[in-house]
């Protein structure tokens, strides 16, 4: 066991608590930087989609992990994000300005939905958040001018300083990595500053934070545009990285991913950002290759359990109906939220913690450890 | 000129009169209680002070400024913090941090420099660890500083309750039942606590507190309120011989 002894406020303060830490993140680091030299195209490609999520993550996790304001429209600002950067690549607008353009509009637009969301709480802000996805998700369709409607849009290949960044070029994923880094440093820095603890104290007691001085219907505003922002740069991204965006990319399901990476990771830490991004990301193949194999195989089963030719081929071809069905896919991931929230509510980070804890406390280990805290649950007195 | 003044204050829900036409002043470094029986309307007159509740009428002053008609994060910002009958900490943050968010009327940061951690952000959190410090060691919560509100006893609650009101460096601090919920031990320092805020701190003491031995210890001069009006005022043995006093609690 490692004992920390703090012997000045800084101890405090800085982001990682002792040596271990610089080693664990900086092997992490090295990983990620010569990953697209060891890993296969398609796993970079994964790669990249694991960042863009994750920043989204994080920025979902700022809105509801720490404010605790839910939201279910989190695709809408990713949406609007990529048709800035879309729209204003038509006019030959350079990479960064597009970037920034896309994040402060997402920001105005994510301070613009705050607003209505002042008076609502829980279930209705939820309910309000949907309604303004669909609002955006129609608004892509009909605004054929500027989004081309239900036809798409084509994204250009990025061009960093005149050089060009092809979709799935090792800069393209170093870009994402950084966009990642920078947000998550910025996200620890707010945390640990006045502005982070007020989201919190927001969070357990909107009365007591206003007693001491919090302007809550502000620092609401300030979550939702700050969360709205940091989703819009990922819309670039996501953008560039599809190279082609349509309306019906981003629907009530992506939100619902997102929903997915913060309560799957851990709605209580930014590392159960990342962890969720990585589940999300990677669940889709599994399930694609579940979709593909398991028919045969249950097929195989069959036959070694004794079926006939034609009952084993007839079995194939329904679990191969069953698997193709529309909405299954979503059934899933409704499951998975319910399995986790019943018996997981920490998420995947909070998992990790308990097991740490175990091997760092043995054999003295009490489960009861974990018990007393409940993070996403909130009380409804006194507002 | 009283340092803190409520004139005729009411508040009404409908036609039940919570508050009624209630005036009292206090005079700057005193300690004023207010007793009465359940639902007199003592919590109500907190409510009002800290905007919680907006008054039907009346008006409130302090230091000679109309506060009636500020926000209520504002009265936190002219000095006035307050603790609540039913502790409203920050559950799932650590003490430390609890205590931090009552820095937040000395806090003068903007948003970008908090993203960038500029040094002038890193200063200015050392400033307030600083000042946290000095009350966690006014109030022994040295124990604490990185538990979760969550897992700790009711007393300690009820404490760090009082040191994030205290962190704020208020000049007038609401206690609304300050002793509800402590056993005897507690109960004894918290009167401490409450005579040294008021030499040591220099703080103005406005105090809910059913508990009539604490009362009698710590307050200069006590308020008896019933139905929203008040019965008595004036040193506590005063107004607990007061004969509209023992019949509210007595029901003579």
């Amino acid at each position: 066991m490692r004992f920390l002894f703090k012997t000045d406020y800084e101890d405090d303060i800085k982001l990682f608590p002792h040596s271990g830490y610089w080693v664990s993140y900086g092997v992490l680091l090295a990983l990620l930087l010569i990953a697209p030299y060891v890993l296969s195209s398609y796993l970079m490609s994964q790669l990249v989609f694991v960042c863009i999520y994750a920043i989204v993550g994080v920025a979902l996790l700022i809105l509801t992990g720490f404010t605790g304001q839910a939201s279910l429209g989190h695709a809408a600002f990713l949406a609007i994000g990529a048709y800035t950067a879309a729209y204003l690549q038509t006019y030959n607008v350079p990479f960064p300005v597009y970037f920034l353009a896309a994040g402060l509009l997402t920001g105005i637009i994510g301070a613009m939905v705050g607003f209505p969301a002042l008076r609502l709480t829980g279930i209705y802000l939820v309910i309000a958040t949907i309604s303004f996805a669909l609002i955006v998700e129609e608004i892509l369709a009909r605004w054929e001018s500027v989004t081309h409607g239900n036809e798409g849009m084509r994204v250009k290949t990025l061009s960093l300083l005149g050089v060009a960044v092809p979709r799935d070029s090792p800069t393209f994923y170093y870009l994402c990595l950084a966009v990642l880094v920078l947000t998550i440093v910025g996200t620890l820095n707010l945390l640990r500053s006045p502005t982070g603890r007020a989201f919190v104290a927001i969070r357990d007691s909107e009365t007591a934070a206003r007693s001491m001085g919090v302007n809550v219907a502000l620092y609401k505003v300030k979550s939702f545009a700050i969360s709205a922002a940091i989703t819009g740069f990922a819309g670039v991204l996501f953008a560039h990285k599809l190279s082609f965006i349509s309306p019906e990319m981003f629907t009530l399901q992506l939100s619902i991913e997102f929903i997915i990476v913060i309560l799957i990771g851990g709605a209580f830490s930014l590392h159960g950002a990342v962890l969720g991004a990585i589940f999300i990301v990677m669940i889709d193949p599994f399930l694609t290759y579940l979709k593909d194999d398991m028919p045969g195989m249950i097929a195989g089963i069959a036959a070694a359990f004794g079926a006939g030719p034609a009952t084993a081929g007839d079995i194939q071809s329904k679990v191969a109906a069953f698997a193709s069905l529309n909405g299954l896919k979503g059934a899933i991931y409704g499951i998975i939220i319910v399995l986790f929230v019943l018996f997981e509510p920490l998420g995947l980070y909070g998992r990790w913690l308990k097991i740490k804890l175990f091997f760092q406390l043995f054999p003295l280990y009490k489960r009861a450890t974990f018990k007393r805290q409940k993070i996403y649950v909130k009380s409804e007195r006194n507002r | 000129m009283s340092y803190f003044r409520a004139e005729n204050l009411s508040l009404h829900f409908g036609g039940l009169k919570a508050v009624d036409a209630v005036s009292f002043a206090l005079e700057k470094g005193e300690i004023l209680s207010i007793i009465g029986p359940n639902g007199a309307g003592k919590s109500s007159i907190f409510n009002l002070i800290s905007r919680i509740y907006r008054p039907t009428s009346g008006r409130i002053f302090f230091e000679d400024q109309d506060i009636t008609e500020e926000a209520p994060y504002d009265i936190a910002k002219l000095g006035i913090a307050r603790t609540f009958q039913n502790i409203e900490l920050f559950e799932n943050a650590t003490v430390l941090s609890n205590l931090l968010v009552g820095r937040h009327r000395h806090s003068t940061t903007q948003l970008w420099q908090e993203l960038l951690f500029l040094p002038s952000v890193r200063a200015n959190e050392k400033v307030h660890r600083r000042r946290v410090e000095q009350v966690i060691e006014f109030l022994d919560l040295e124990p604490y500083r990185d538990k979760l509100i969550s897992g700790l006893p009711y007393g300690v609650r009820k404490v760090i309750e009082l040191a994030r009101a205290l962190c704020s460096e208020p000049k007038l601090i609401l206690l609304d039942e300050p002793s509800s919920g402590l056993n005897v031990e507690e109960t004894d320092d918290m009167s401490f606590w409450i005579r040294d805020m008021k030499s040591e701190l220099g703080i103005t003491v406005l105090m809910v507190e059913h508990d009539m031995s604490l009362v009698n210890r710590v307050s200069d001069r006590v308020i008896a309120l019933n139905y929203g009006r008040v019965l008595a005022m004036g040193s506590p043995a005063e107004v607990q011989q007061h004969p509209d006093v023992v019949a509210a609690y007595l029901g003579a």
